[in-house]
């Protein structure tokens, strides 16, 4: 299509989108649309399928405006020029219609993949290819954000770290996310979404890793100075054997997580080394989730008759 | 000894000297312009002798074309101070990768971010459209000015005050570090202790009452007031839109009093109702929170849309394509915005079920506002398109806006959106579709009606210099920003480690913020010199453009009263039809009219409210309660003036219409 | 020369009237207005029955509504209210009838009326107060507080705005904007009676429940 005289609008237009264009090429850098994580393929997908549905209405719309501003402008006698033709019946349904087609489409791919994909179900494959096999168990990591840093408890192994996550390649991992104080979001992008991390309650996330590989991880929402740095590592190691490995090193450097070195570890600080605990209380995670960290106060489940942090948060209905 | 401890808390509660943040270089330097700018500003108002001037003519007019003009004015003056804002940041996250900590830190970045929204939604979006509304309305209707002249001023000067109080925090101890909606726990008293939430919880409160009595205001102008013949289906389109903006404001703005509230209580009383412990529920403030802040959107866009509209038909010599679907698309999207709200949240946890039906009701909003899409391109086929400076504008417009209501649908997708949310990839959106909606359809407005306001149009060279440093400086700035939120980076973040890709994002998205400073500077270069050339731009017959609606049949500006003779409507398009049935405006025959006085109430009473809020800030209990009751004496007190209008007497009507005539038969 | 009607020269289009030549003056908009602004007060009361809905039973091992609510004494206090809008009722039928005095009378009782559901109100605050049970104790007292304070604060408000009125009567009598004052102040009151239903309906018979 050629603009020939449109110079006072094409060629700056022409640049814009000639830009917008090249920024998949730059994308082997973008993590969202190359994932390692099984969950975040598919999301990295369904970006795709609505970008191209749209691009059905969208694309048209702006050929459609530049090609009317450039044949009705008033210097062009030649078009025609119908100062009062204002309806058309035939063309509103279409407008209308049209929209509605491709939303419905969208509808239905949202109805599914926001089911499928719900944080809170456990995964039932490890990718397109291999579903998840019978019996198996998901590693369960439960996270708590501090100011401004993460802290990982593996109550399975009974090991704590802060500010470095690990899992093996290809098993299912159950996130079971609180919060110290304030709200923020745990996310991997390699890995799945991301869900918000709330004092006093519990959030879950399901994902599995399908490469190895040293992933970002960082809190999503804003949680005050030392939000810029409340970063940490995710390891995904090739197989269980190299977990195992992980495991050990955590054991061998690791101190005592009680409650006393976690009030510590709750005082706010910025860019925390990584740290391991290889002695944990086993009882700190629910007491932190339950607000009873502190001798002498009243855990919430023991407070509240219908309201407790450990109550499903997908099926709170608030 | 004792006594005398306690009466300085009294007086000066938290206020001290500390509060004067000189550690900070970049404040002090701010500062020292702002003090010498104002300085010379106000020393040349007194050196004029413009005090009583405007004091007469502007501060205490309760004529809805004054405090519309008010209103842009300020609007334009706070934008330069969002956009300061947003240049500081733009410059931050270009520097601050690996080792560089750029130039602002933390403590500083949080608090300009939080501003930059506050200010840019508050004080500059809501007073732009309400300042366009305000004046436009009651042309459009016909009619001499709004249901409630004196609220309206009132509204003018507590939304003012509002602005004031964000402007104070600057000087005068902190702002808010939390982000423009101040979530909790981080907004409550134990992890924000200071002032800066008080700040923004009051400014927003009393900014907050104007905004509501502005809404009730103009509901009833374009219910009660409109010309007679003038049946809603008759309505300018601008005019509906309008309507549903002022209803979506009637019924969203009260939440967010009422969540404000909670939040106030919490910090001030102890209250439980978003802290961690004692019961309370987060999640509260942010559903409430957001219950509000999804109409609030459709507030700043629905005007915009009426906006283009009116200057899609016009330039294109075209009535309207599809009229009536425009009206029912607007209302499906004004009803449907209260139905999607949680979308802002889709990463809360609320399980798929209420997930889903949230997204799948945000995607329907994008039908009736496709339509309208639709019906502008196709008002502009077969017409005969003039590409004056607003239909550069609406061009800009549809392109943009339509690739921000893509982004927008895709991210309505929950389990996109569990990877988008929070992202520069969301930041991008939400600025794609208010600078491409909101702000172009300003600027479109702004020219379009320059010459109704001041009686000559605005010079198009810089118009058009504005328009193009504007649009390709907004692709500049925030492509890059879709690219990085792809990248995985999230919003918010003052500092980076090393990454060179994606730096260089960053740098690109400061260029185009700088080709926008540009664009803000033509437009100002644009005000400058149109005044200068005023005589060459004249607009003598009140109707520059061949418009289509009644503003366009009055003077250029209109006199005080709008219309000696109230007009009679019989067709939408009522200028246009009138025009087509060569209608002469009488010349003689006039009446006395009867209007409203200006009045010194709105000024004092939103003082007292600077006053008040200044004080509860602080903590300075005796100055909070002494200009409370100073508050509630001034209102009763106005409320005992029963002598509120006179009549503009038939001479003086006369006077002005022969005036008028006369300048119409110098243009022939 | 005053033609109102044109007839253009192409003889097609009818003669059409533009403007009105009477004095035009519309519809007044104050009782919409107010009605308006009552209706965004009925969802800030609605944003706060919706906080106690969700908080209401969030005692935080505190005092739960069965044990602190006074149900003889919230049922006196809801006959003071809904006494003071039927002799707000009789205030407007003297209004009707031009009555000055009478509406005077009518409405100073239904002041004594509201502050004496006031008066019952802040003695019931200042018990639960003593008894360690205030609006800092759990989220549970924080929402009772605030919706009933709320309330109180506007009954507290009615009354101001009554007294002032009834300063303006005496001084002015019954003119145009009074009467207009009236009704808004009415419509006011009722509003409140309405809202006060809601809350001893939701807030006090259902949290006796278990």
């Amino acid at each position: 299509m050629v603009f020939p005289k449109l110079y006072s609008f094409s060629r700056p237009l022409q640049g814009a989108l000639l830009f917008a264009a090249l920024v998949p090429l730059a994308g082997c850098d973008m993590v969202v649309m190359s994932p390692s994580g099984d969950v975040a393929m598919q999301q990295r997908d369904l970006i795709l399928w609505a970008t191209g549905l749209m691009l059905l209405v969208i694309v048209p719309v702006i050929i459609m405006t530049l090609m009317f501003a450039w044949r009705y402008r008033a210097s062009n006698k030649d078009a025609e020029y119908s100062p009062d033709w204002d309806h058309s019946t035939m063309l509103e349904l279409v407008i209308w219609a049209v929209p509605l087609l491709i939303i419905i489409a969208l509808g239905a791919i949202t109805w599914v993949s926001t089911h499928k994909l719900d944080p809170y179900r456990p995964l039932d494959r490890i990718d397109a290819g291999r579903p998840v096999p019978e019996g198996t168990e998901p590693l369960v990591v439960q996270v708590v954000s501090l100011e401004w840093k993460w802290l990982f408890f593996y109550p399975e192994q009974g090991i704590a770290t802060v500010n470095e996550l690990a899992a093996p390649v290809d098993r299912p991992i159950r996130f079971e996310i609180t919060s110290h104080s304030n709200m923020n979001s745990f996310y991997i992008p390699a890995l799945a979404g991301q869900i918000y991390s709330m004092a006093g309650m519990e959030t879950k996330l399901h994902g599995v890793i399908n490469e190895p590989g040293v992933y970002d991880g960082f809190s999503a929402n804003y949680s005050g100075a030392g939000f810029s740095h409340m970063r940490f590592h995710f390891h995904g190691l090739e197989d269980d054997e190299a977990f195992q490995g992980w495991l050990e090193t955590v054991r061998d450097g690791g101190g005592e997580l009680s409650r006393a070195t976690y009030k510590e570890l709750a005082i706010p600080s910025q860019k925390e080394p990584v740290r391991y605990y290889a002695d944990v209380d086993p009882g700190l995670y629910d007491a932190i989730l339950n607000r009873c960290v502190d001798p002498g106060t009243v855990c919430m489940t023991d407070m509240m008759d219908h309201h407790g942090p450990d109550h499903d948060h997908g099926s709170h209905g608030n | 000894m004792f006594e005398q401890l306690d009466l300085t808390q009294l007086i000066f509660g938290r206020l001290s000297w500390d509060a004067i943040p000189l550690h900070d270089p970049v404040i002090v330097a701010t500062f020292v312009v702002v003090a010498l700018g104002g300085a010379a500003l106000l020393g040349a108002m007194t050196y004029y002798r413009v005090w009583g001037y405007l004091w007469k003519e502007w501060f205490t007019s309760i004529d809805h074309k004054k405090i519309g003009i008010m209103y842009m004015v300020l609007g334009l003056v706070m934008l330069l101070r969002g956009f300061a804002d947003a240049i500081m940041m733009r410059i931050q996250q270009a520097w601050a990768f690996g080792d560089a900590t750029g130039y602002l830190p933390p403590d500083h970045y949080d608090q300009i971010f939080t501003a930059h929204g506050v200010i840019m939604i508050f004080f500059v979006a809501m007073p732009l459209i309400t300042g366009i509304m305000n004046y436009i309305i009651p042309l459009q209707i016909g009619a001499r000015d709004v249901a409630f002249p004196f609220l309206n001023n009132f509204s003018f000067w507590m939304t003012a005050s509002g602005a004031a109080l964000v402007m104070a925090s600057l000087f005068i101890g902190e702002f808010a570090k939390t982000g423009w909606l101040a979530y909790p726990p981080l907004s409550g008293i134990l992890e924000s202790p200071g002032v800066g939430v008080d700040y923004y919880l009051w400014a927003l409160q009393i900014a907050g009452v104007g905004t509501l009595l502005s809404g009730i205001n103009l509901l009833v102008t374009i219910v009660k007031m409109r010309a007679p013949g003038m049946n809603l289906m008759k309505m300018p389109v601008f005019t509906w839109t309008s309507l549903c903006t002022n209803v979506l404001i009637v019924a969203a703005f009260p939440v967010l009093t009422a969540v404000l509230g909670m939040l106030l209580l919490d910090r001030y009383l102890g209250t439980a109702f978003f802290t961690n412990d004692l019961g309370g529920n987060v999640m509260m403030y942010i559903n409430l929170i957001w219950i509000w802040g999804h109409p609030e959107v459709y507030i700043l866009i629905l005007p915009a849309f009426g906006i283009f509209s009116e200057v899609v038909s016009t330039y294109s010599g075209k009535r309207l394509f599809g009229y009536a679907s425009m009206v029912y698309a607007t209302v499906v999207i004004t009803v449907l915005s209260y139905m999607v709200w949680l979308h802002h949240f889709f990463t809360m946890g609320s399980g798929a079920s209420v997930n889903s039906f949230f997204g799948i009701t945000t995607m329907i909003i994008s039908i009736p506002t496709g339509a309208k899409i639709f019906n502008w391109l196709f008002t502009m086929y077969r017409g005969r398109i003039r590409f004056e400076v607003p239909m550069l504008w609406t061009i800009g417009f549809i392109i943009t806006f339509v690739i921000g209501g893509m982004t927008g649908v895709l991210l309505a997708v929950p389990p996109a959106d569990f990877v988008l949310h929070n992202s520069l990839f969301l930041v991008a959106h939400f600025h794609n579709v208010i600078i491409g909606g909101v702000l172009f359809g300003l600027f479109a407005g702004i020219t379009y009606w320059y010459p109704k306001a001041f009686g000559y149009k605005l010079d198009p060279f810089w118009g058009k210099m504005s328009f193009w440093f504007w649009t390709i400086g907004f692709y500049f700035a925030f492509m890059p920003l879709y690219v990085l939120g792809l990248m995985g980076v999230t919003r918010r973040m003052s500092q980076f480690e090393e990454d060179a890709a994606m730096q260089f994002w960053f740098q690109v998205a400061a260029f185009g913020a700088f080709l926008i400073a540009l664009g803000i500077l033509f437009f100002i270069v644009q005000l400058v010199v149109s005044y200068r050339r005023r005589d060459q731009l004249r607009d003598t017959t009140g109707d520059p453009w061949d418009g289509r609606t009644l503003e366009w049949a009055t003077s250029s500006p209109p006199p005080q009263y709008n219309f000696a003779f109230t007009p009679r409507v019989h067709d939408l398009d009522a200028w246009w039809q009138m025009k087509q049935h060569q209608y002469r405006r009488p010349e003689q025959g006039f009446k006395a009219i009867h209007m409203p006085r200006n009045t010194a109430a709105g000024v004092v009473l939103a003082g007292i409210s600077t006053v008040l809020g200044f004080a509860l800030i602080w903590h300075m209990w005796l100055l909070a309660g002494l200009s409370f009751i100073a508050l509630l004496a001034a209102a009763i007190g106005h409320t005992f003036n029963y002598d509120r209008d006179y009549h503009i007497p038939a001479e003086e009507v006369e006077r002005v219409e022969a005036e008028r005539t006369r300048m119409l038969a110098s243009h022939v | 020369m005053s033609e109102t009607t044109y007839t253009p020269e192409s003889g097609d289009m009818e003669a059409l009237e533009f403007h009105v030549t009477e004095d035009h003056h519309p519809e007044t908009g104050t009782l919409l207005g107010f009605w308006l602004y009552l209706m965004s007060d009925c969802l800030i009361f609605a944003c706060l029955f919706a906080t106690y809905g969700v908080l209401g039973r969030s005692y935080a091992g505190g005092p739960t509504g069965a044990e602190l609510f006074d149900l003889p004494l919230v049922a006196i206090n809801t006959s003071f209210l809904l006494l003071s809008s039927i002799t707000y009722g009789f205030a407007m039928l003297e209004t009707q009838r031009k009555r000055v005095g009478a509406t005077i009378g009518w409405l100073a009782v239904t002041g004594l009326l509201g502050a004496a559901f006031l008066g019952l109100e802040l003695y019931e605050f200042a018990h639960l107060l003593n008894e360690g049970a205030g609006p800092q104790r759990s989220a549970f007292l924080t929402s009772f507080f605030a919706l009933v304070g709320t309330h109180g604060l506007h009954v507290l408000f009615g009354i101001v705005w009554l007294v002032v009125l009834v300063v303006q009567l005496r001084k002015h009598g019954l003119i145009v904007e009074n009467q207009r004052r009236l009704f808004c102040l009415s419509m006011f009151w009722h509003f409140l009676d309405v809202v006060w239903i809601g809350v001893f309906t939701f807030v006090y018979l259902m949290g006796v429940l278990p």
